[in-house]
């Protein structure tokens, strides 16, 4: 008997899960909106434009962890440049809003304001249907994709591993940054993409539009939850699981690992490109800063804080460690990276399951 | 085949029938992993062929192909997945499609289970189902790595010294389990346990610096001046 697509989804999680993912939905979808749209500024129940921003960025970092952690935690392929994958999605997006500007910018011109800057008569040929909305969501998961791909297909056809990938995953990072620091890329060099005015001609800044952003942000951060819970609980997840603890066993008992490396690295890919492009309306800008190989390690540490190969610690290591940094960065802005180290360092040392491991451990010690 | 000069195997002529149990035994160094490195596609010869059947060339095969066309290995060290159950992984090498876009929409069948069920009573780990395989006796990962086998459905066993740290009890009952499936299967045991390779009874051949020194059966191979030389030392 073959049991149904929905029950066997239904019973991938928990009923707890469950109840947990309903009361986020609750809160993200209906009550923070609500709070930021309809209760006077002057009331202590308002949600600010800085908390609804931050909340919304926040469930950005959580979706590039959870991705980050279905390679890593549950494939075993430690990436130090999915910030790669996250800017390229963010500057996909960030095209569009560029055209959305029209001939508002400090140039009145109909091209993006650092071109005529650049003294460019024209759009370059890649810059073609940038105005639509629909080809930039279609940029948005294919250029990662993309890029992901053929990387992967080379990396993993080589057997290149441990170390030796993540080395290599840093230095395309690196290279994209030095790319995209160059005005002839088109991209806006340094500077990259900014001063965006609408989305589909309505303004980016009305608090109608952030709280659109902050709802959409949290619905794709549950579906990605979703979808990975899914993803690790089938057979192609126990497959994966086998991969990252035994590959030559998975191959000669008739697996092919490249097969299965390369969906889930692409998957990962699009989803950080998901992310990118929810993320830089709501903060305003991308520029190259955010593929320098920092930011991509900084992505392994939210998932190591968090826990590995669990897909929860993943979403709780990016709110913990982005909410420090959000105070850090504030009130002591030096120190800041020496925190950062000294939490990985820290981690690695006491907690090398993360906070989830540590919760574990906790309940078993209350329950023993 | 070679390595920097050195020739792990070096001419080397071998030929196993269908259904046969043949134990090959040698010195450190003889060739014995390399040659199954060989025959499973882990590692490609300089020169040579090495055919599976009448058809099919595995020196131009991958490894999951070759283990598809039927030929399962059992490694030296006992390779099992370890964070995953012991009827996981025995779920993981059960005959089936194994493509990754497959694998995603998988199901366990009541067969499926059902074979499961068998193979578990085979390797008598039918109570051990649940635990995890990490958590298994030595002995007992190298049963479940023979049960991983079987659920391959192999036309061929390649066992590279199955009964290494396993108890005289454990090992005369992985000897019985062995001549069972001979006949049905063909099995290649490497082994240096002399004992468990007289239980077994099969053909002996007897590999040296990469060929073949003597082949027969244990008793005559043993009495075999050369052997004995390689064995002791000049």
């Amino acid at each position: 008997m073959r049991t149904p697509f929905t029950l066997r989804f239904l019973s991938a999680m928990p009923r707890s899960g469950w109840i947990a993912m309903g009361l986020f939905a609750a809160l993200t979808l209906v009550v923070m909106p609500a709070l930021h749209l309809f209760v006077p500024e002057s009331s202590p129940f308002h949600v600010s434009n800085y908390a609804i921003t931050l909340g919304g960025k926040i469930m950005c970092y959580a979706i590039v962890a959870v991705a980050m952690d279905l390679v890593w935690g549950y494939a075993g392929i430690l990436s130090l440049g999915h910030g790669v994958f996250f800017a390229l999605g963010g500057y996909a997006f960030g095209m569009y809003l560029m055209r959305e500007i029209g001939t508002d910018g400090s140039y009145h011109s109909h091209l993006p304001d650092f071109m005529v800057f650049l003294d460019w008569k024209e759009l370059p040929w890649y810059w073609a249907g940038s105005d639509s909305f629909a080809w930039a969501l279609v940029l948005v998961l294919a250029v990662p994709a993309v890029v992901a791909y053929v990387f992967g297909y080379f990396a993993f056809r080589s057997r290149i591993k441990g170390v030796y990938f993540s080395i290599i995953t840093q230095a395309l990072t690196f290279a994209a940054m030095l790319l995209f620091f160059r005005n002839e890329t088109g991209f806006g060099g340094n500077n990259g993409f900014t001063d965006f005015k609408r989305i589909l001609g309505h303004d980016i800044t009305s608090p109608e539009m952030r709280a659109t952003l902050f709802a959409l942000s949290a619905l794709v951060l549950m579906l990605t939850l979703l979808a990975g819970r899914y993803l690790v609980m089938s057979k192609f997840g126990r497959v994966l699981a086998a991969i990252r603890d035994a590959e030559s066993r998975v191959m000669f008992i008739g697996y092919n690992p490249l097969h299965y490396k390369l969906f889930i690295w692409t998957v990962s890919a699009m989803l950080c490109g998901i992310a990118g492009a929810l993320y830089v309306p709501q903060v305003g800008i991308i520029n190259p800063g955010e593929m320098s190989p920092a930011n991509s390690i900084e992505i392994a540490i939210w998932v190591a804080v968090g826990g590995r190969g669990t897909l929860i610690g993943p979403v709780i290591g990016a709110g913990l460690v982005n909410a420090f940094k959000s105070f850090f960065t504030v009130a002591f802005p030096e120190y800041w990276l020496f925190f950062l180290g000294a939490l990985f360092v820290g981690v690695t040392l006491w907690l090398p399951e993360g906070v989830v491991g540590l919760w574990k451990r906790i309940r078993a010690r209350v329950a023993a | 085949m070679s390595f920097d000069g050195f020739k792990a195997l070096n001419n080397l002529s071998l030929a196993i029938d269908a259904g046969e149990l043949r134990c090959i035994i040698g010195p450190n160094g003889a060739g014995k992993t390399t040659m199954m490195d060989v025959i499973t596609g882990k590692t490609r010869p300089d020169a040579g062929t090495c055919f599976f059947g009448q058809t099919l060339d595995l020196t131009r095969m991958t490894e999951p192909e070759i283990a598809h066309a039927g030929i399962g290995r059992k490694f030296q060290k006992p390779t099992i997945f370890e964070n995953h159950t012991v009827f996981e992984n025995l779920e993981l090498a059960m005959k089936t499609d194994k493509r990754a876009w497959t694998s995603l929409f998988a199901w366990l069948s009541q067969e499926g289970r059902d074979r499961i069920t068998d193979t578990l009573k085979q390797i008598r780990l039918d109570r051990e189902a649940d635990r995890l395989a990490g958590l298994l006796s030595h002995g007992q990962k190298q049963w479940l790595e023979i049960g991983m086998l079987l659920m391959q459905e192999p036309q061929l066993l390649l066992l590279d010294e199955p009964v290494a740290g396993m108890t005289d009890d454990e090992t005369e009952r992985t000897g019985e389990l062995f001549k069972s499936l001979a006949g049905k299967h063909s099995l290649v045991v490497v082994e240096h346990d002399m004992a468990f390779i007289e239980q077994l009874g099969g053909k002996v051949t007897v590999l040296h610096e990469g060929s073949v020194l003597a082949e027969g059966n244990l008793a005559t191979v043993q009495a075999d001046p050369r052997v004995i030389e390689v064995y002791l030392g000049r």
